[in-house]
């Protein structure tokens, strides 16, 4: 009993480390001065987003997207391109992402999800594959090399995205934003009709749900942060790309949700950071740093039941 | 006519040359239980299914206070009282039994699309969710999740869920299956106490707890109908004790 309070009090615990060590990152940086760590960090925390996205619908509607990555990609055009037109203003640019990713979201979802397991997995790729093709064929736009962004979003005029710490904590607090957000929805009437589809379909059938709707909605609102996390990717690396919404990102994606407990927003967290962490290290120790990090995860998937959090927490979760 | 409930009108289903609904037709008055007795493999569960909508018949009618259902999907003759338990318990292991009964409630209060308000916390629908469990014997087990439930309590749950959805008719496949004999007479009391309050069309193969709860009987043998009537018609009845015994004679 002790030891099931001891684990329920480290699960609690895991949200509270996760906010004070993204919240108290830069200031500890600053006392070492070191710039990269900031910069590294803010690409965790955009990464996390999204990641906290696909465990909305991975995680607790069981839809296994393998295209996730293209709404980060979407959301970095839309921000790109409307800054190639002289469009800079975030009034306009962040609408303007969650419209694009919402409509792609509404009309891929609404066909893939009159499939299911591995139908689901191949059709949400290949939507995912026809928007990284266009994107490499926008020739106006830098096709294949991409488009160089020649500054950041402005709010009213003020170019303080530009400052690093202004935009490390507006990027924190779009990812607590979202953590929030998502954590409510679980919780709500909403979550519990996701989480019973995800269970048994044919129960929900039968008390009168037809889960479609809602796995629809859920679909499209994960489509829209990831796109916020794509906006946001394009302005930290002032540069938008079509390999941000490879299908190799989309596997990461899965792959961050999967290593840090699914189930979890705060896996998901810790899932993008030991993912990301993992390969920065790695691949400075040696070149062939993915024949030691592929079998890493597989291990922890094998083993590694629950995830990062599962190690930490002993198996509960909260958050 | 008008003033049965649920009305089958020969319905037909085949898979492939195998005929599994033979014309049948069948109705259930209000506050009546009606229950289906047959050998295995007579087509009950397919019967069950073209009734609470997760089969399609080939041909033939399904009449639902009147309205013609037969091409309405199950969730929305779900919403209109249809509730159906399953023969397989299919309840949502990973909720608690109080998180089962609650989302059924939920289904039968509008959309879903609530996004902020924390479930848990919505102590009118779990104080709800509580009284039906508390009908049910399952007060004390409100709280754990339901894939830890013994199978008799499962099957309690899968009974009160069922409940929670206000239906107007109650759709029973194989209620007592695999429990124990305590467990049936337990469910076959909770039945009971229920009767008159609900319509039920019941598929049950323990042959006791049939002739202890059903006020007609309707024999299913090869997907037809051969015999519908009162406990003691069917009792009597030649053609019965035939496809009973030629059942065990095989």
């Amino acid at each position: 009993m002790e030891n099931a309070t001891a684990s329920l009090f480290r699960a609690r615990l895991v949200p509270g480390l996760i906010l004070a060590a993204f919240g108290l990152l830069p200031v500890l940086a600053g006392l070492i001065d070191d710039t990269f760590i900031v910069f590294f960090a803010i690409r965790v925390m955009i990464f996390a987003i999204a990641a906290v996205s696909l465990a909305l619908i991975l995680g607790f509607g069981a839809m296994v997207s393998f295209g996730h990555a293209a709404y980060i990609g979407l959301g970095a055009y839309t921000v790109g391109i409307l800054a190639e037109n002289g469009v800079w203003e975030f009034y306009v640019s962040l609408p303007a992402t969650l419209v694009v990713c919402g409509l792609f979201a509404l009309v891929t979802g609404a066909i893939s999800l009159k499939t299911r397991g591995v139908y689901f997995i191949m059709i949400t790729l290949a939507f995912g594959q026809m928007a990284y093709y266009t994107a490499t064929s926008l020739s106006a736009y830098g096709g294949d090399d991409g488009l160089t962004m020649w500054g950041r979003t402005e709010i009213f005029g003020s170019s303080m995205l530009s400052d690093r710490m202004t935009f490390y904590y507006v990027v924190f607090a779009v990812l607590v934003a979202v953590w929030w957000l998502c954590r409510t929805m679980v919780n709500s009437r909403f979550g519990r009709v996701l989480q019973g589809a995800r269970q048994s379909e044919m129960r929900l059938q039968a008390i009168g749900i037809d889960p479609y709707a809602y796995r629809l909605a859920a679909y499209v609102i994960a489509g829209m942060i990831a796109g916020v996390a794509g906006a946001l990717l394009a302005n930290a690396a002032e540069f938008v790309s079509p390999a941000y919404m490879s299908w190799h990102r989309s596997g990461e994606l899965i792959f961050m949700v999967v290593l840090g407990g699914l189930g979890s927003f705060s896996g998901a967290i810790l899932g993008a950071s030991g993912y990301l962490v993992l390969e920065e290290v790695l691949s400075h120790v040696t070149e062939n740093w993915r024949l030691i990090f592929g079998p890493f995860l597989i291990l922890v998937v094998l083993y590694g039941r629950g995830g990062l959090l599962g190690l930490i927490t002993g198996g509960k979760r909260d958050g | 006519m008008a003033d049965s409930i649920l009305r089958l009108e020969a319905l037909e289903k085949s898979y492939g040359a195998l005929l599994v609904t033979d014309r049948v037709s069948l109705d259930v008055r209000p506050g009546e239980i009606h229950a289906v007795i047959g050998p295995n493999g007579a087509g009950k569960t397919t019967l069950i299914g073209q009734i609470s909508g997760s089969l399609q018949p080939d041909a033939g009618r399904i009449l639902f206070e009147g309205r013609g259902v037969t091409h309405l999907p199950m969730h929305a003759r779900a919403r209109a009282g249809l509730a159906r338990s399953f023969q397989i318990t299919t309840i949502l292991p990973d909720f608690t039994a109080r998180q089962n009964v609650a989302l059924a409630l939920q289904a039968h209060q509008g959309h879903s699309f609530r996004f902020f308000r924390d479930v848990a916390k919505d102590e009118a629908l779990n104080e709800a969710a509580g009284r039906v469990l508390a009908d049910l014997s399952l007060a004390s087990r409100a709280d754990i999740p339901a894939g830890v439930l013994s199978h008799g309590e499962k099957r309690s749950l899968e009974l009160a869920i069922a409940l929670a959805t206000a239906p107007k008719l109650l759709l029973l496949d194989e209620p007592m299956a695999g429990t124990g004999r305590e467990e049936t007479d337990r469910l076959v009391e909770v039945l009971s106490s229920l009767k008159g309050r609900y319509a039920m069309l019941l598929v049950e193969h323990d042959m006791s707890a049939v002739f202890a709860l059903a006020d007609r009987i309707s024999v299913l043998v090869y997907g037809a109908i051969i015999a519908t009537g009162t406990p003691e018609e069917i009792r009597n009845d030649a053609r019965v004790r035939e496809a009973y015994l030629g059942e065990e004679a095989a």
